[in-house]
C-alpha cells in the first residue's frame, strides 16, 4: 500500500502519493505549473526556477519540481509573488538569449505579460553555430542551460558523458572537453540530447539546413561527392 | 523553424530492440525523427543510426527504376565471363565494365517488362529442371507481410523449400540449440526485463554496439538497481566498465568456459534441485559428462583464469534472478549449437529461466529476423516453426494455399549457405535475392563470387545495387521501411507497425506488392490455380499467417496500433505473453545434451599466427546497404582492424598504419587500430566494408545442425603495408571514442 498524504493546493483539497513532487501533484489535480528545465525522463534540478510556487511559512517561493509534497501544506500556484517571479524569469532568459525556436516559451511570456525589452541593456549570450558533425548542430545563443542535454549524455540515458557545464557564472555554458568538436569527443551521436533540447539549440542537421533554405534535394546530396540528380 | 507536413510514427529499421520512430515529414522528405517517451522498447532514447542514419532513403544511388540486362531485352545469351568489378556499386550508376560486350549492361525499364522477364526465366528454368533449381532468400530488413509472401510464392508456386535468409548466418547455433532443448527458439523473457535482473551475463555480443539501446537498459540496471553484470568476451567492450567481472576467452571456447561454469554449481551443490527434478530430463547423463570441464582444464583451453571462472559461476548460481544474453559470438561458430546449448545448461541448472527477470536471450540482430523467422523464410519450417517434413503441417498449408493434396514438398531445403555452394550445373539455377547481401554476408567471399557467377538467373530486389545485386539479371527497385506498411517482431517478440512516411520515390514498389503482381504473372504462365495474391492491404497477409500460425493468431493492425503485442497472442483477447515458459517448455521437459569441446577448425599456427574475429560496429548496419549510402559513413568511413599494443610492438605497426590481413582464403589492406580493446592474439575487423571485407578472410567451415558458418574465429597473419595499398589512402577515421 502506498501512503498517501493530503495538502491543499489553490485552495483545493488535494490528496496524493507520499514522495510525490508539488509539480506532480498539481497536476494531478489540474493545476498547470510550467515548466523549462523539467523533463519527465531526466532528473529533475530546479535550475530554471519557472516553476515556481508560494508556500506557507516558507520564506522564498519553492521550486515545484523537486519539493515533495508534504501533508497539509499549502500552496498557491499562481499567486502575485509567483507570477512576478516567473515574468522576471522570462524577461530575463529573453534579452540575453535566443527564444526564436521555443514556441512554448513564447507562449509563456505572453501568458505573464512578459516583455523582450525590460533589460534592454543586458548583454545577449551570442554563439557561432557549431557545425562540427553530420548528425546536428549546436546553436548555444540559444540555449539556456537546462541541463538537460547534460544529463541524457550521462545518467539520465546514454552513459557518455561527452558534455558538461564549462565556465562560471554569467560565462557557463555547454561545452565538450576542451570544447573539441563533436566527432573527437566520446560522443556516439544517439542525440538523446537533441531529443530533450527545449529551445532548438541543439537540432538535427537536416532540420537545421531545411531551415537554411536548402532543399531535400541539395541536402541529400551533401558529402555524397556526388552531382545533383535530375528531379523526376 | 519549420512545421512538419505529418509526423508517422512507425519502428526502426536497423537493429532487433524496436524502437519506436517519430519521422517527422515536410515535402516527402524526413528532416527529423524523435521518439515518444512513453515508447514500451526504448523510452524516448535511440541511437545514432535510429535518429540519424535514415537519409539513406534519398541518397542518390539509390535506384528507383526496374532494370533488366540488355542480353535478356535483346533476346541473346547470358555474357559468359564476364568480369565483374568486385565494388560496382560503389561507382554510382550502374556501369558496364568495358571488357565485355554491351549485353551486360543495365537498360532502364518499366515493371510490365522486368517482371515479364522475371516470369518467363523463372517459369522457364522451373519447368526445365524443377523445384530444387529455384532458391530465394527472404530478407530479416522487410516486413513480415513481404516475408511471408515470398517464402508462400516459392513453396506454392515452385513447390521446393529452398528458402532461407540471413538467420542463417547470425543465430542459426543459437535457435537450434534451443528447438532441441526447449522446443522455440526466441529470447525467453523480454529485453527491459534487465533491471529486474541481480547477476546477468553477457557474451558474445557488444551490446552497446549491437543493441545500443539494450545497453543502457543493462547498465541501468548496474547503476540504478544494483545489478551485477558479467562479461564472457574476448573484447574489452564498453560494457566491461560497467561489469563486475570480465572474462576474456580465447574466439570459440565458449563450451569450455560454459560447461566449466556448470561443473563448479554442480560440484559446489548449488543447483536448482527442484527445478532440475520439475522441469528437465537428461540431467545425470549431463552431470557424468561433466566431469572433464573442471575449472583448471578450462583455464588451459580459453586461458580465462580457473578462480574467475568458480567466481562467476556462484555469482550466478546464487542470484535471484539470473539472465543470460547473448550475441553471434555464441552462434557464429562450426559448434554453435553447442555454444548455446552450454549456455542454455547454466539456465536449466539453476532454474533461471520460467520468471521475469531471468531467462536465456539470444539478442537478434536484423529488425525484423525474429519475424521472419516466425514468417517460414526458412528451409526447414513453414510460418510457425511447423516442420515441412511433417504431412499435417503440409496439409494445413495446401489447405490455405489452395494447393491440391500432397501438392508442397515435404524436402527440406537448403540454407543460405548451401544454396549457393549448390549453384551449379544440376543444382540452383535461378535465385531470388530480397534485400540481402549475400557477396558481403557470406565467409570466403572469394568463393561465394564464383558461386555467383554460376548462377544461371539471378534477380535482386533490394533499394539499391548492393555487392550482389551487381551479379543480377534484373534488379526490381524496393521501397525503404519508410516508404511502405507492414509489421517488424522484434528480438522480444513485439510486433510492431510500420507505416509509411511518404510515397515511394521514382517507380520503386513496396515488396508485398511486387511479389504479389509477380506471383500472379508466374501463375498465370504455369496454367495453376492462384493461391490468393489479390491483397488490398498488408494486413489481410498478416490475418491468412495468423489464421494457422496461432502465435499471430490474435494480432491485428488495431491491437497493435500503439505499442504493438508480444507474441504467442493465440487470441483475439490475449493480452501478450512477455516471458515464456512460466509452466512448462513448448518441448514439455527441458532436455540436457551432452557436449564435447570441439576448438575452432582453424588454429593458429606459425604462417597464420593470429585468431581473426568479426563484428559490427554501432555507425554501420551488416552489408552496408544502408549505412553506407548515408551520413553514417561519414563518421565511420573506413575499416580498421583492431590490434592489441603488444602485437603491434613486436610487428612494428603504430596506431593508424597501414596494414595487411591475410588469411588462407584471401587478403585485405586497411589500417590498424592499436588498442586494448582486443585481447593479445587476437585481432578484429568489422565487416561492413566491401573495400576491406572481412568476409574476404573468414572460413565457411559449417556447425553441422544449424549450418551457420565459423565468421567468428580464423586463422591470419598481419604484415604491414604501404599507404598507397589502401583501397582509400585520402580516407581516415578521426572520432574521439575509437
Amino acid at each position: 500500500m502506498t501512503e498517501t498524504i493530503t495538502l491543499i493546493i489553490d485552495g483545493q483539497e488535494v490528496t496524493t502519493e507520499k514522495g510525490k513532487t508539488l509539480l506532480e501533484a498539481a497536476r494531478e489535480a489540474g493545476r498547470d505549473i510550467p515548466t523549462i528545465c523539467y523533463h519527465k525522463a531526466t532528473t529533475s534540478n530546479a535550475v530554471c526556477r519557472l516553476c515556481v510556487v508560494e508556500v506557507e511559512g516558507q520564506r522564498v517561493l519553492q521550486p515545484a519540481c523537486i519539493v515533495k509534497a508534504g501533508a497539509g501544506m499549502k500552496v498557491q500556484t499562481r499567486s502575485e509573488k509567483v507570477v512576478r517571479a516567473r515574468r522576471t524569469i522570462l524577461e530575463m532568459l529573453s534579452s540575453t538569449m535566443d527564444l526564436s525556436d521555443s514556441a512554448e516559451i513564447q507562449t509563456m511570456m505572453y501568458d505573464y505579460g512578459a516583455s523582450s525589452s525590460r533589460f534592454p541593456g543586458a548583454e545577449r549570450r551570442d554563439a557561432e553555430v557549431k557545425d562540427d558533425n553530420p548528425m546536428y548542430v549546436r546553436d548555444y545563443s540559444k540555449c539556456l542551460l537546462c541541463w538537460r542535454c547534460v544529463q541524457v549524455c550521462a545518467e539520465d540515458a546514454q552513459y557518455t558523458f561527452a558534455i558538461n557545464f564549462e565556465g562560471r557564472g554569467y560565462e557557463t555554458q555547454i561545452a565538450t572537453f576542451f570544447d573539441k568538436p563533436i566527432p573527437e569527443t566520446s560522443c556516439v551521436m544517439c542525440g538523446q540530447c537533441v531529443a530533450v533540447c527545449p529551445t532548438g539549440a541543439l537540432k538535427p542537421k537536416r532540420e537545421f539546413l531545411l531551415e537554411q533554405g536548402m532543399s531535400p534535394n541539395e541536402i541529400s546530396v551533401m558529402n555524397t561527392g556526388r552531382k545533383q540528380r535530375k528531379p523526376r | 523553424m519549420i512545421k512538419s507536413d505529418r509526423v508517422t510514427t512507425t519502428t526502426c529499421p536497423y537493429c532487433g530492440v524496436g524502437c519506436t520512430l517519430q519521422l517527422h515529414v515536410k515535402d516527402d522528405f524526413i528532416y527529423k525523427v524523435t521518439s515518444p517517451f512513453d515508447s514500451p522498447v526504448n523510452h524516448g532514447n535511440l541511437c545514432v543510426k535510429g535518429r540519424f542514419g535514415y537519409d539513406f532513403i534519398y541518397h542518390p544511388k539509390r535506384t528507383t527504376t526496374p532494370l533488366v540486362r540488355r542480353y535478356l531485352l535483346e533476346g541473346r545469351p547470358k555474357p559468359v565471363g564476364r568480369e565483374q568489378v568486385f565494388a560496382v556499386s560503389t561507382q554510382g550508376k550502374p556501369i558496364a565494365d568495358s571488357r565485355i560486350s554491351n549485353d551486360w549492361d543495365w537498360v532502364e525499364t518499366d515493371w510490365d517488362t522486368a517482371l515479364n522477364v522475371v516470369t518467363d526465366n523463372l517459369v522457364r528454368i522451373y519447368q526445365r529442371d524443377g523445384s530444387d533449381a529455384m532458391a530465394v532468400y527472404c530478407c530479416a530488413k522487410a516486413t513480415n507481410e513481404d516475408n511471408y509472401l515470398l517464402q508462400k510464392m516459392y513453396r506454392a508456386l515452385f513447390r521446393t523449400n529452398n528458402v532461407d535468409h540471413c538467420t542463417r548466418l547470425c543465430h542459426a547455433g543459437s535457435v537450434v540449440a534451443l528447438q532441441q532443448a526447449v522446443g522455440s527458439s526466441a529470447m525467453s523473457n523480454t529485453a527491459s526485463q534487465v533491471v529486474q535482473n541481480d547477476v546477468f551475463i553477457v557474451t558474445g555480443s557488444n551490446t552497446s554496439e549491437n543493441h545500443p539501446i539494450i545497453a543502457l537498459q543493462m547498465k541501468e540496471a548496474v547503476q540504478k538497481y544494483g545489478a551485477k553484470m558479467i562479461v564472457i568476451d574476448p573484447r574489452r567492450i564498453d560494457l566491461v566498465d560497467m561489469a563486475e567481472m570480465w572474462l576474456p576467452l580465447k574466439p570459440g571456447t565458449n563450451v569450455v568456459v560454459f560447461s566449466a561454469m556448470a561443473h563448479v554449481i554442480v560440484k559446489e551443490d548449488l543447483v536448482n534441485h527442484e527445478f532440475i527434478a520439475n522441469r528437465t530430463e537428461g540431467y545425470n547423463e549431463f552431470v557424468e559428462s561433466l566431469e572433464k570441464f573442471t575449472p583448471e582444464y578450462a583455464e588451459e583451453t580459453s586461458g580465462v583464469p580457473a578462480e574467475d571462472i568458480r567466481k562467476a559461476a556462484r555469482m550466478y548460481a546464487k542470484a535471484k534472478n539470473g539472465a543470460i544474453y547473448w550475441g553471434m559470438g555464441i552462434s557464429q561458430l562450426s559448434h554453435g549449437t553447442a555454444s548455446a546449448m552450454s549456455l542454455i545448461h547454466l539456465a536449466f541448472i539453476t532454474g533461471h529461466i520460467g520468471r521475469d527477470g531471468t531467462g536465456l536471450n539470444p539478442l537478434r540482430g536484423q529488425n525484423n529476423v525474429q519475424g521472419a523467422s516466425d514468417m517460414g523464410a526458412m528451409p526447414f519450417h513453414y510460418p510457425g516453426y511447423m516442420r515441412v517434413d511433417n504431412p499435417e503441417n503440409r496439409a494445413k498449408w495446401e489447405k490455405a494455399w489452395n494447393i491440391e493434396a500432397g501438392g508442397l514438398s515435404l524436402k527440406l531445403g537448403l540454407t543460405t549457405t548451401e544454396i549457393l555452394s549448390h549453384a551449379h550445373e544440376g543444382g540452383v539455377r535461378a535465385l531470388y535475392i530480397m534485400g540481402e547481401n549475400p557477396m558481403m554476408s557470406e565467409p570466403n567471399l572469394n568463393d561465394t563470387r564464383k558461386h555467383m557467377l554460376e548462377l544461371e538467373f539471378l534477380v535482386a530486389q533490394d533499394i539499391f545495387i548492393n555487392e550482389s545485386g551487381s551479379f543480377a539479371d534484373v534488379f526490381l527497385p524496393a521501397t525503404p521501411f519508410a516508404e511502405k506498411d507492414g509489421t517488424f517482431s522484434n528480438t522480444d517478440r513485439r510486433v510492431q507497425r510500420v507505416r509509411a512516411a511518404h510515397k515511394p520515390s521514382g517507380q520503386a514498389r513496396p515488396d508485398w506488392q511486387i511479389i504479389c503482381d509477380l506471383a500472379l504473372r508466374i501463375e498465370s504462365k504455369l496454367g495453376v490455380a492462384t493461391s490468393h495474391w489479390a491483397y488490398s492491404n498488408p494486413e489481410e497477409i498478416l490475418r491468412e499467417m495468423g489464421s494457422i500460425n496461432s502465435d499471430y493468431a490474435g494480432i491485428t493492425y488495431d491491437r497493435i496500433d500503439k505499442v504493438g503485442l508480444i507474441y504467442p497472442v493465440p487470441s483475439l483477447d490475449h493480452p501478450g505473453t512477455p516471458t515464456l515458459f512460466k509452466e512448462s517448455f513448448p518441448r514439455g521437459k527441458g532436455k540436457f545434451h551432452t557436449l564435447d569441446y570441439v576448438p575452432v577448425r582453424e588454429q593458429v599456427d606459425d604462417e597464420y599466427p593470429f585468431i581473426l574475429t568479426t563484428g559490427r560496429l554501432l555507425e554501420h548496419w551488416h552489408g552496408g546497404t544502408m549505412t553506407r549510402n548515408s551520413s553514417l559513413n561519414e563518421i565511420y568511413p573506413e575499416a580498421r582492424v583492431e590490434i592489441h599494443p603488444a602485437d603491434a610492438e613486436i610487428h612494428g605497426i603504430r596506431n593508424g598504419d597501414p596494414v595487411k590481413v591475410q588469411s588462407r582464403r584471401g587478403e585485405v589492406v586497411l589500417r590498424a587500430t592499436v588498442t586494448e580493446k582486443t585481447t593479445i592474439g587476437v585481432v578484429f575487423i568489422p565487416w561492413h566494408f566491401h573495400e576491406a571485407a572481412a568476409n574476404l578472410l573468414t572460413n565457411d567451415v559449417l556447425d553441422p545442425q544449424a549450418k551457420i558458418p565459423e565468421f567468428k574465429a580464423c586463422a591470419v597473419q598481419v604484415f604491414p603495408a604501404r599507404k598507397k595499398d589502401l583501397p582509400n589512402p585520402e580516407i581516415e577515421l578521426n572520432r574521439g571514442r575509437y
